[in-house]
């Protein structure tokens, strides 16, 4: 694990440099139809208390029923991230008041935790790979919603997401700076998304996190630590790091010292202010939950669950790699999302012409990566989910890899696909527009000669400057209208011209 | 027929049936007379009912019930009637039976006996009265109890207390019936229904049963259901009947268990007919007697009791053994540990946000600090406070924990016993009778605790006992013994218990003084 961070990740304070040290408590909602002890609906949205059983409004006398659905999810979340699966855990109650938490205790498992220690491989930047320990993950119920905007004299209280399964996973202190503390949660997302056991949308709150924030001299034992609570996006996350770093740094640089307390971010104001303090701190009068039996299964239970495991996307990425010859940075980038990473394959994988050139991975790559890529961000939809199929960019890249059509033809093919011709096939297209590229050397020489014998002044430029040589390319893809092939025109232009 | 009933002091009845029943003897039947007189049509589901709806009326004084509901009872009579002709009986087909006011009931408010439940009324059944109403069984109402089933003498109620329809001879005063399940108790005794359902978490089936010459069970963990069961202490509430005799306690108890998949501590395994143990031969069965049972400065009848009971099981071939369950002394403290903090937790659903009392205040601390201070009674007060004292932080270990290790060991002294060939253990089911009203507790709190001092180590175990009159007291009031089986064997208890019964003396009910 990153004990000390480089020294670029420092921070400058006034009297030397600070090293920023970072846990995080993440909640996940857990992808289920059912509540984690009630049969009522999960899902989303919804008039306000129409998802709500007696369970989980907490009438006298209901007993809260495990949902083994959620169990399953939690053992394949713990899976994902190559954690201690437990096959004995504990339901303890932690009690509090509180309108929108009907029972006045939430049941959630605070000394045996389903899933025990694992670790989480996550990249910084192309060149930076770190691991961050995972200490646990344990199961709880979500608690409900009050409602302070509807009504000047009273609350309201929406029961719709109470009972509700969260994951909450709880990492070591591994992370040393914003971007690191980002790009875990960024990873941690997307092993969930591959897994299906958790959206992973930050909108709908399905993914919040507690962040735990602390600085220290390089060196020195860990400081006094605040917890910013309930952070609902990424990039909150590492303002709200930077904010607090900052603010802790003043503190101990003015001679004061760090009150432990919890914090909440307010990214209007980009600061970050405190909700309570160490002493005002709940009592939560943790005991196990004498409803519920502890929740034990075996290690069959949890070799089927890892039987029909996704391949995850730290796996995905050395096979893109191996299989593909990618680069370790292309194959991150598709590995990210688990539809772009499919729909990468799809496409290098989508049977070509009889006796076409085996297709070029990496050229595929790019193009999704790319064009195909900023597309689909102008649209603001997943590359995956947008009309263009993988066979429509297979063949656009069967078709500059045979050599029909040059790459700048291949940009206006696209936009053809994007606008006019939205379930075209590329092949006729080319075909239709005339689009094929010129590879008749004769009839390039011609074009070429012509433009030499008219251009003397250019000609005495570029031989005194070889860079000139682009300005005669781009005269003779004018004149053929883009469908000369470029690497022949170069050829014939450096021949004739003696370069 | 021919049944004994041994609480109704009648031996033999062979003319009754015969005659025309006038409604005042149809209550004086069992439950189980009650069932064959249905079977057989020599008297309608809606006659019985009407009956008891008229004893109820007559019995007023005794404040039973909390809510009764005649109009239901002659509704579901008259279903039961139509079942009875056209074969489609159940088991208890007809039977009027009162439901411990801590039983959600559809339709009907359930309150624990607690202001901070008052006009609640359920959209839903609790699975242990469904099963009765399944079986035909029909509701007469929801009888008192000590609020949220805390306390021994039924006076914690905010419906007022339950009286018993005991005395002591020659005496007026009031008497409890015990508690929690007092107004179950009390109504079996005084006769208002032929049965009642009732919970017991440190002895509150037992204890008012031993106070009132009623037979109470509370059978093993898991073997009923707690769904729709106002919960007090979830690791240590089971439902169980208290009935006028042990067949009745036996044909209840059949109905009420079942495993239940809404309640995950419930247990799936089979409900045998529990009536066909009733009088079976328990020769060769072996008896514990426990000397930690023997408590210093024991009243000379209980000890009479107890070696009444033993000499009554060894004649009917028992075989008797004395035995060390050597935690005893424990249990009745770790039980006010592990009781209150549980139902600190469990009683902090009552907050006067969703249903139930609310008192507003300034802020949602001051709505519930009003709400529950003007809801909750003072005992139950006292006990959310202990149990939210032994569990907070510095604390939880040096109570919660080291009590939740004596209920290991107390349950180990059991199963150490059981395994040594032991069947089943004698013991007194209280220390004492019945008690006046205001007698006990009022300056001491542990004066009330001590009567659950023989009973609470069965609910720490999680196993079944059984409480049978056995005797009478010096003032006439009724005594009587335990019986404490293997979990899961309560058919033992009732054979066993059915010889005390034969062989107990039959203890007669005061006149109705209080009709």
């Amino acid at each position: 694990m990153n004990t000390h961070a480089k020294p670029s990740k420092l921070i400058k304070g006034a009297t030397g440099d600070w090293e920023v040290v970072i846990g995080m408590e993440v909640h996940a909602q857990v992808t289920s139809k059912a509540k984690l002890f009630s049969g009522a609906s999960a899902e989303y949205g919804g008039e306000p208390n129409t998802h709500v059983s007696l369970v989980d409004a907490a009438m006298p006398g209901m007993l809260p029923v495990i949902n083994e659905e959620c169990v399953a999810q939690a053992v394949r979340t713990g899976l994902g991230l190559k954690a201690q699966i437990n096959l004995r855990s504990v339901f303890d109650r932690k009690n509090y008041f509180y309108p929108d938490l009907p029972q006045g205790y939430q049941i959630s498992q605070y000394k045996s935790p389903i899933v025990g220690e694992g670790i989480v491989t996550v990249d910084v930047s192309p060149s930076e790979q770190i691991a961050v320990g995972i200490e646990r993950l344990h199961l709880e119920q979500d608690a409900g919603k009050s409602l302070h905007d509807q009504s000047a004299t009273e609350s309201f209280v929406d029961l719709n997401r109470s009972g509700v399964a969260l994951m909450e996973i709880v990492s070591k202190p591994d992370m040393r700076s914003a971007d690191e503390a980002r790009a875990y949660v960024t990873k941690l997302r997307t092993i969930l998304r591959y897994l299906g056991t958790c959206d992973g949308n930050m909108e709908e709150g399905s993914l919040r996190a507690d962040v735990n924030v602390s600085v220290r001299r390089p060196g020195e034992p860990l400081g006094t630590r605040c917890e910013i609570k309930n952070v609902n996006s990424i990039r909150f996350i590492g303002q709200a790091i930077e904010t607090e770093a900052r603010r802790q740094i003043d503190i101990i640089e003015d001679g004061g010292k760090i009150d432990q307390e919890t914090r909440l971010f307010d990214p209007g104001r980009g600061e970050t202010r405190s909700m309570r303090s160490k002493e005002e701190a709940h009592d939560y009068r943790y005991f196990p939950d004498p409803d519920l039996l502890p929740l034990e299964f075996d290690q069959a239970f949890v070799d089927g669950l890892a039987a029909h495991l996704p391949e995850l996307p730290d796996a995905k990425k050395a096979r893109f790699i191996t299989q593909y010859g990618l680069p370790a940075y292309d194959a991150g980038v598709l590995v990210a999302d688990r539809e772009t990473a499919d729909y990468f394959e799809a496409t290098v994988s989508h049977a070509g012409k009889p006796g076409g050139a085996p297709r070029d991975a990496k050229a595929v790559a790019n193009w999704i990566m790319g064009d195909v890529a900023a597309y689909a961000n102008s649209i603001g939809s997943p590359v995956a989910q947008t009309h263009l199929q993988p066979a429509q960019i297979a063949a656009l890249v069967d078709l500059i890899g045979d050599g029909t059509i040059s790459g700048k033809i291949a940009k206006d093919l696209l936009a053809i696909l994007i606008t006019e011709e939205r379930d075209g096939d590329p092949y006729a297209i080319v075909e239709k527009r005339g689009m094929k590229q010129v590879t008749d050397l004769g009839a390039i020489e011609k074009v070429v000669d012509a433009i030499i014998a008219a251009n003397p002044d250019k000609v005495a430029q570029a031989l005194a400057k070889p860079s000139m040589l682009g300005w005669f390319v781009g005269q003779v893809m004018k004149q053929t209208g883009g469908k000369a092939n470029p690497q022949a025109v170069n050829d014939l232009l450096k021949t004739k011209l003696g370069l | 027929m021919g049944f004994p009933s041994p609480a109704s002091g009648r031996r033999e009845k062979p003319d009754l049936l015969k005659k025309e029943l006038s409604l005042t003897d149809v209550t004086e039947l069992s439950l189980a007379e009650a069932r064959d007189a249905l079977v057989k049509k020599e008297i309608s589901a809606v006659d019985l009912a009407k009956a008891q709806i008229g004893a109820i009326e007559q019995a007023r004084a005794l404040n039973c019930f909390i809510v009764e509901t005649p109009e239901k009872a002659l509704a579901m009579a008259a279903q039961s009637d139509a079942r009875l002709a056209s074969g489609d009986a159940g088991p208890l087909e007809g039977v009027p039976l009162g439901i411990k006011d801590l039983y959600c009931t559809k339709g009907v408010q359930t309150t624990a006996a607690s202001h901070i439940l008052k006009g609640f009324v359920p959209t839903y059944e609790s699975t242990v009265s469904a099963n009765l109403w399944r079986d035909g069984a029909v509701m007469l109402g929801k009888l008192n109890l000590d609020e949220f089933a805390m306390g021994s003498s039924n006076e914690t109620s905010y419906f007022g207390p339950v009286t018993s329809p005991w005395r002591r001879s020659g005496s007026n005063v009031r008497l409890v019936p015990g508690g929690s399940s007092g107004g179950s108790a009390a109504a079996v005794a005084a006769r208002l229904c032929y049965g009642a359902t009732a919970t017991d978490t440190g002895g509150s089936i037992r204890q008012p049963a031993a106070f009132t010459g009623t037979v109470g069970i509370k059978p093993t963990y898991g073997r009923c259901s707690r769904w729709g069961i106002v919960a007090f202490a979830s690791s240590l509430d089971q439902a169980g009947p208290i009935a006028r005799s042990v067949r009745d306690a036996a044909i209840l108890m059949r109905s009420m268990a079942g495993y239940d998949p809404k309640d995950t501590t419930s247990v799936d395994v089979p409900v045998p007919n529990y009536e066909a143990a009733v009088g079976a031969s328990v020769k060769g069965k072996v008896i514990g007697i426990p000397k930690e049972y023997r408590l210093d400065g024991m009243s000379a009848e209980i000890e009479k009791l107890w070696a009444e009971g033993i000499a009554w099981l060894k004649a009917a071939g028992a075989t008797i053994v004395d035995i060390s369950l050597p935690h005893t002394r424990y249990a009745l403290p770790a039980y006010y540990i592990v009781a209150p903090a549980e139902a600190s937790s469990n009683l902090a659903r009552y907050d006067g946000v969703r249903y139930g009392l609310r008192v507003p205040g300034k802020d949602v601390a001051d709505l519930y600090e009003n709400t529950r201070a003007a809801g909750f009674g003072k005992e139950v007060r006292r006990r959310v406070m202990i149990g939210t004292y032994v569990l907070s932080a510095g604390y939880y270990d040096a109570y919660y924990v080291r009590a939740q290790k004596i209920r290991t060991l107390i349950k180990r002294d059991f199963e150490t016993v059981f395994a040594d060939g032991v069947d089943a253990i004698l013991t007194p089911a209280t220390p004492s009778a019945a008690f006046g009203v205001g007698e006990k507790g009022e300056a001491d709190p542990v004066e009330m605790y001590l009567n659950d001092i023989f009973t609470v180590t069965v609910n720490m175990a999680g196993l079944p006992g059984i409480a049978i009159p056995a005797g009478t007291s010096s003032e006439g009031l009724p005594l009587a013994l335990q019986l404490i089986g293997r979990a899961f064997e309560e058919e033992t208890l009732f054979s066993l218990a059915s010889v005390i019964e034969q062989s107990a003396p039959k203890i007669e009910l005061p006149p109705k003084w209080w009709a």
